[in-house]
């Protein structure tokens, strides 16, 4: 190689290293010193609304030319002014939401240890058979006979889920978790009408008894059935007092609604002690299964004298969260609340599967939904629970809450651990979830809602907070069985620095956090004390200037 | 005027036979920035203790009770607008409605204001 | 196990770390006697090919709609979905998300939302609409439970033209909540004006709400405008329901007939039949009710820079903050279809919607008369959008379904599968959409007049 031509290229050659007159640190502050043309910042691209973006002539679909006919059959209902909907073509589509896409943060992308939601990894076969033709193509109405395939998916979920529950029967068709409390609650009161009107007993049942550490949705739904709420407290430990569950119990009690393990993150450990308490009182037990993932293939909720339980196969089973649903909340059923389900359920004889419909002939006490539930979720929990079977559903349970204990252990001598005193030396570990109070935040400035911003910049996202309420300043972790070692390493090292920064009052980093996300903190307030819930037209300027 | 406060933080202003209900300041500073307020009709016929009003903020929503039985002859509709007016003086413009008195003997019982600044002060 | 990152070594340290011996020491919370020993007799973990196999193999086993000629509705309808819906509501961004709770990092959720909310009260004329429901039927429950809330009576009347699985819904919840519920017969001239007029007898001061229809069950249209100022006149409440949301792409909007509550099913746009599930409710009303409604609300702010930005508000009428007083205990709702309806809709337009509505009322109208030239048939529908119904004289419309599926013919719906009691044995539900091709027509026509002859 002769040196004219090597002088040659290295005039014309792309400079190869960044420019050395900016440090690194500059560099980032300088962002802000040099605002872009557009206002976007390289790969976060501001998007506007659709009806900014689109137009109300403009369409992204091609559809066939309607046929003709001589007059329209529409009875004068027609609709003859603008609706008002505004359209995209298909590449504009395409762009508009993927670059909202990209202002989400997602599972894919990092840790979301978001305490009581499951956050775990959604496997892709799940979505790839939810779509086969034969499960996502066929009508709820069809002739029975033609979707033997999709009735046997119900089956075979039930199926698992009875045996890994050790209950007697599941209702399918409840649509989410809320929605599943709802059937089993439906379910005890369609119990207890029965003993009334045969006569075994005679007061009526009005009231539920349910921890303070509950979720909302129980006294919420407990409500919905007409019933009434009394609140048991939580004890020192982070868990109820079976004392405290015996001198509530009386003939007015319809039920007990608890979760377990609770919200604290602990097993209820007098559990059986409160079931036949509840069982002597004449009422049912109720366990709000949003935690089974620490249990499963461990402990069956039927041998802890569960009557009903909810399943949210989007937390336990891996269905997508999708952005807030849809979710999947089966039943199951004790022996003494299995034939009152509702309507339809799977009833097979030999070799033929049919759904029940109607409650004709049966105790069923009605009906949940049109159709019989969430298809689309129950193939997509099925894939993930055949891909475990049960070896490996046991493993992930164990995984789960090895994960959350070692977080705890890692991370108590900076933040504060509710309950220390008892899980001092890990006589009373965690299950699934490691629950912190703000007591490391005292007297620094910081609340548990500065901290968790602070996490967003670091690429988390943050976990509860708040929730428990019985908890002051709240941060309830759940890590789930999907984060590697090296994923959990790098959180508690985070953890630890921002709780360390706290404690030396580096405020900075917090109070105006995050600074690196899409957006600031948004003000909450003002949206709902003036409600903007649907894109309006701009007034033109002569009347906006009034 | 005499000055009356509940347990739940609700006030009734006495003027003669015209009271005067809202919630106390201490209430508006625990309950953070006012969103909304929904009042009862004027005319409405309420008994000591009856659910009058709803006060939400951002993160909570309260029932107001009132503490006087009587006729609801008033009703401040500045917070239909502005709900914020109940953070800015919640014992003077924040008031929520006022109750012509069927029986003044209601507010015995009631903590004054000493009386109410050492119960929240516990 | 694919999913489960930790190798045997990890699972030492960790479990050193923390200071216990084995996985069983964290376990010990756990009563002894109810500690799984032997496992459940179910299978262990399979590979991803062994998964994809068995459900083929049960996909197999059905008919899909695709490999017939289909013509069933009755509250799910079969439509095409450009394949740009499905690809993007399986980016991971907004697949794989949560609840927007956390609104500096979920503006791709919260702005579709409002991108949503906007799209469903334009489709309804109304003037708000909530972030959706699990579905059309417990939409319409919970509507009905809004309006006793709102006018504080628990009576309801229920027109027969309502869809009978969301009658069956309405019940149920009235019946645990002790509310109750006055039903008129199921016809296919529900909500014409003899049952217009039952209905407003029966209205009364007790009456907190009417629920009717549109198009009804059987497919007829009905402009309820009169019965809109009846039921105000009252001081009750009308609410609408529309199981074919592409309806509205060609008919009157209940909003401009006055409805209070309009509540429906938006599967037809986005989301596909699915068996049944999951669907997406979607909820309207006005804004004076706007504080007695249930399920999320997002609403437009700004953040600390002034930017415009997204959060989910209102939700003090929600059981996390409300808890026993909430509007209703959703939590969860149909998130990832509501985007689906979303990009469908804004692929669509209004050009491309009102075209696609008129597509399907067309093919209905064309095939309608071509029915009604079939001996023994009648068509019993007169104002009708995509659906109609029809009378089998002389032969049971279930029958007929079951021979006209053996040979890839899925005919309609026969009433009966609904509404078991009652003269409908010979009555079925035909629904054309714009998938329908001359092709179907001819199979089904053919196969009719073979079947009737």
């Amino acid at each position: 190689m002769n040196e004219k031509t090597t002088n040659k290229m290295n005039n014309v050659g792309r400079p190869s290293a960044p420019n050395q007159a900016e440090s690194a640190s500059e560099q980032i502050e300088s962002a802000s010193k040099h605002p872009t043309f557009t206002g976007n910042k390289a790969l976060q691209i501001n998007e506007p609304l659709l009806y900014e973006v689109g137009s109300i002539g403009q369409t992204g679909v091609d559809i066939a030319t309607p046929r003709d006919i001589k007059t329209n059959r529409l009875g004068g209902l027609d609709r003859t002014t603008e609706i008002g909907l505004y359209g995209l073509s298909e590449p504009e589509t395409m762009r508009h939401y993927v670059r909202l896409s990209q202002k989400n943060f997602a599972i894919d992308m990092a840790m979301y240890p978001l305490g009581s939601c499951t956050m775990k990894h959604n496997p892709r076969i799940n979505e790839k058979i939810a779509r086969l033709p034969g499960l996502a193509d066929v009508h709820p109405l069809q002739p029975q006979q033609t979707v033997t395939g999709a009735i046997e998916v119900i089956e075979t979920l039930a199926e698992w889920l009875m045996k890994l529950t050790g209950m007697a029967a599941v209702a399918m068709s409840p649509k989410a978790g809320a929605h599943g409390e709802l059937c089993g609650m439906m379910a005890i009161e369609a119990a207890l009408r029965a003993r009334y009107e045969q006569g075994s007993e005679t007061k009526k049942r009005t009231k539920v008894l349910i921890p303070e550490s509950a979720h909302g949705t129980n006294p919420a739904t407990a409500v919905f059935v007409g019933y009434q709420v009394v609140t048991i407290k939580t004890r020192d430990d982070g868990t109820v007092d079976p004392k405290d569950i015996k001198a509530a119990l009386n003939d007015e009690i319809a039920a007990i609604m608890l979760t377990n393990p609770n919200t604290c993150g602990l097993f209820e450990r007098d559990i059986m002690e409160i079931a036949d308490a509840v069982h002597d009182a004449g009422a049912f037990f109720y366990c709000d299964g949003a935690n089974f993932n620490a249990i499963m293939g461990r402990a069956k909720p039927g041998d802890l004298g569960v009557d009903a339980m909810h399943i949210n196969l989007h937390k336990t089973f891996s269905t997508p969260h999708g952005g807030g649903g849809p979710g999947a909340g089966p039943v199951v059923l004790s022996e003494a609340l299995a034939k009152f389900a509702p309507v339809p359920f799977v009833k097979r004889q030999g070799d033929r599967v049919t759904l029940v419909e109607h409650t004709e002939n049966t105790a069923s006490f009605g009906r949940m939904t049109a159709f019989h539930g969430q298809m689309g979720m129950n193939t997509r929990a099925l894939a993930y629970i055949l891909s475990h079977g049960q070896d490996g559903i046991k493993q992930a349970a164990e995984d789960a809450v090895l994960n959350a204990n070692y977080i705890k252990a890692k991370l108590k001598d900076v933040m504060t651990p509710a309950f220390e005193e008892q899980s001092a030396g890990f006589k009373r570990p965690a299950m699934h979830e490691a629950l912190f109070t703000d007591d490391f935040l005292k007297d620094t400035g910081i609340t548990t809602l500065d901290f968790a911003k602070a996490m967003i910049d670091e690429g988390f996202h943050p976990m509860t907070m708040y929730f428990p309420l019985v908890v002051h300043g709240a941060m309830l972790i759940e890590p789930t069985e999907s984060e590697s070692k090296a994923s959990l390493d790098l959180f508690i090292a985070t953890m630890r620095d921002l709780a360390l920064s706290a404690k030396n009052k580096q405020t900075n980093r917090f109070l105006g956090a995050p600074f690196h996300a899409p957006m600031k903190r948004l003000d909450e307030t003002l949206a709902a004390r003036k409600p903007i819930l649907k894109w309006q037209k701009p007034q033109p300027q002569a009347e906006a200037a009034e | 005027m005499s000055k009356h406060y509940t347990e739940d933080h609700e006030y009734a202003f006495i003027d003669g036979d015209i009271a005067t209900i809202g919630v106390s300041n201490h209430a508006q500073d625990q309950l953070g920035d006012v969103v909304f307020v929904e009042l009862p009709e004027v005319g409405k016929i309420c008994e000591k203790g009856d659910e009058i009003a709803v006060v939400e903020s951002v993160k909570a929503a309260s029932e107001v009770y009132t503490a006087v039985a009587g006729e609801v002859v008033e009703v401040n509709s500045v917070l239909e607008d502005a709900p914020q007016t109940v953070n800015e003086g919640a014992e003077t413009v924040g008031w929520f409605i006022k109750i012509k008195i069927t029986n003044p003997s209601d507010v015995e019982g009631l903590m004054d204001e000493a009386a109410y600044t050492a119960f929240i002060a516990e | 196990m694919r999913y489960l990152p930790h190798s045997p070594q990890d699972r030492e340290t960790m479990l050193a770390a923390i200071g216990v011996n084995s996985i069983d020491d964290l376990f010990a919370e756990i009563p002894q006697s109810v500690r799984i020993k032997d496992g459940f007799g179910l299978p262990n973990h399979a590979t991803e090919l062994e998964v994809d196999r068995y459900f083929r193999k049960q996909s197999d086993k059905n008919l899909a709609a695709s490999g017939a000629a289909f013509f069933i509705g009755g509250g799910a309808y079969r439509h095409h979905v450009p394949a740009t819906v499905d690809h993007l509501i399986q980016r991971s961004e907004f697949l794989t998300a949560y609840t927007p709770y956390q609104p500096e990092i979920s503006q791709g959720t919260l702005q579709t939302l409002f991108e949503f909310q906007t799209q469903v009260a334009q489709l309804y004329d109304m003037e708000i609409a909530n972030a959706s429901m699990y579905d059309g039927s417990t939409g319409t429950g919970e509507a009905v439970l809004m309006a006793h809330r709102a006018t504080k009576r628990k009576k309801a009347i229920v027109s027969g033209g309502v869809h009978p699985q969301y009658i069956e819904v309405i019940e149920n919840l009235s019946d645990f909540g002790s509310k109750q519920v006055v039903k008129l017969p199921a016809t296919p001239q529900a909500l014409g004006k003899a049952e217009i007029e039952k209905i407003i007898a029966q209205l009364d001061t007790e009456t907190s709400c009417v629920v009717v229809q549109t198009p009804n069950f059987f497919g007829e249209l009905s402009d309820f405008t009169a019965l809109a100022d009846a039921v105000h006149a009252v001081k009750a409440l009308l609410i609408v329901v529309v199981t074919e949301i592409v309806s509205l792409g060609a008919v009157k909007a209940p909003g401009t007939m006055g409805a209070d509550i309009v509540v429906g099913e938006g599967q037809s746009i986005g989301v596909g039949l699915n068996f049944g599930g999951p669907y997406v409710g979607l909820f309207a009303t006005t804004k004076k009710l706007l504080r007695q409604m249930p399920g999320r609300v997002c609403g437009q702010t700004v953040d600390a820079d002034g930017k415009r930005g997204f959060v989910l508000t209102m939700s003090t009428r929600e059981q996390h903050i409300r808890r026993e007083k909430a509007t209703s205990n959703i939590c969860t709702n149909a998130g990832l279809c509501t985007l689906a309806f979303t990009i469908h809709m804004a692929l669509l337009g209004e050009v491309g919607l009102r075209k696609m509505a008129m597509s399907s009322h067309n093919g209905a109208v064309a095939l309608a008369e071509r029915l009604a030239k079939i001996n023994n048939i009648d068509v019993l529908t007169t104002s009708f959008f995509n659906e109609f119904t029809i009378r089998l004289n002389g032969h049971n419309a279930n029958d007929i379904v079951n021979a006209l599926a053996a040979q890839n013919i899925l005919a309609g719906l026969p009433v009966s599968r609904l509404l078991p009691h009652g003269d409908n044995d010979n009555l079925l539900i035909i629904a054309v959409t714009e998938t329908n091709t001359d092709e179907d027509f001819d199979l089904l026509e053919t196969a009719l007049k073979g079947a009737m002859a």
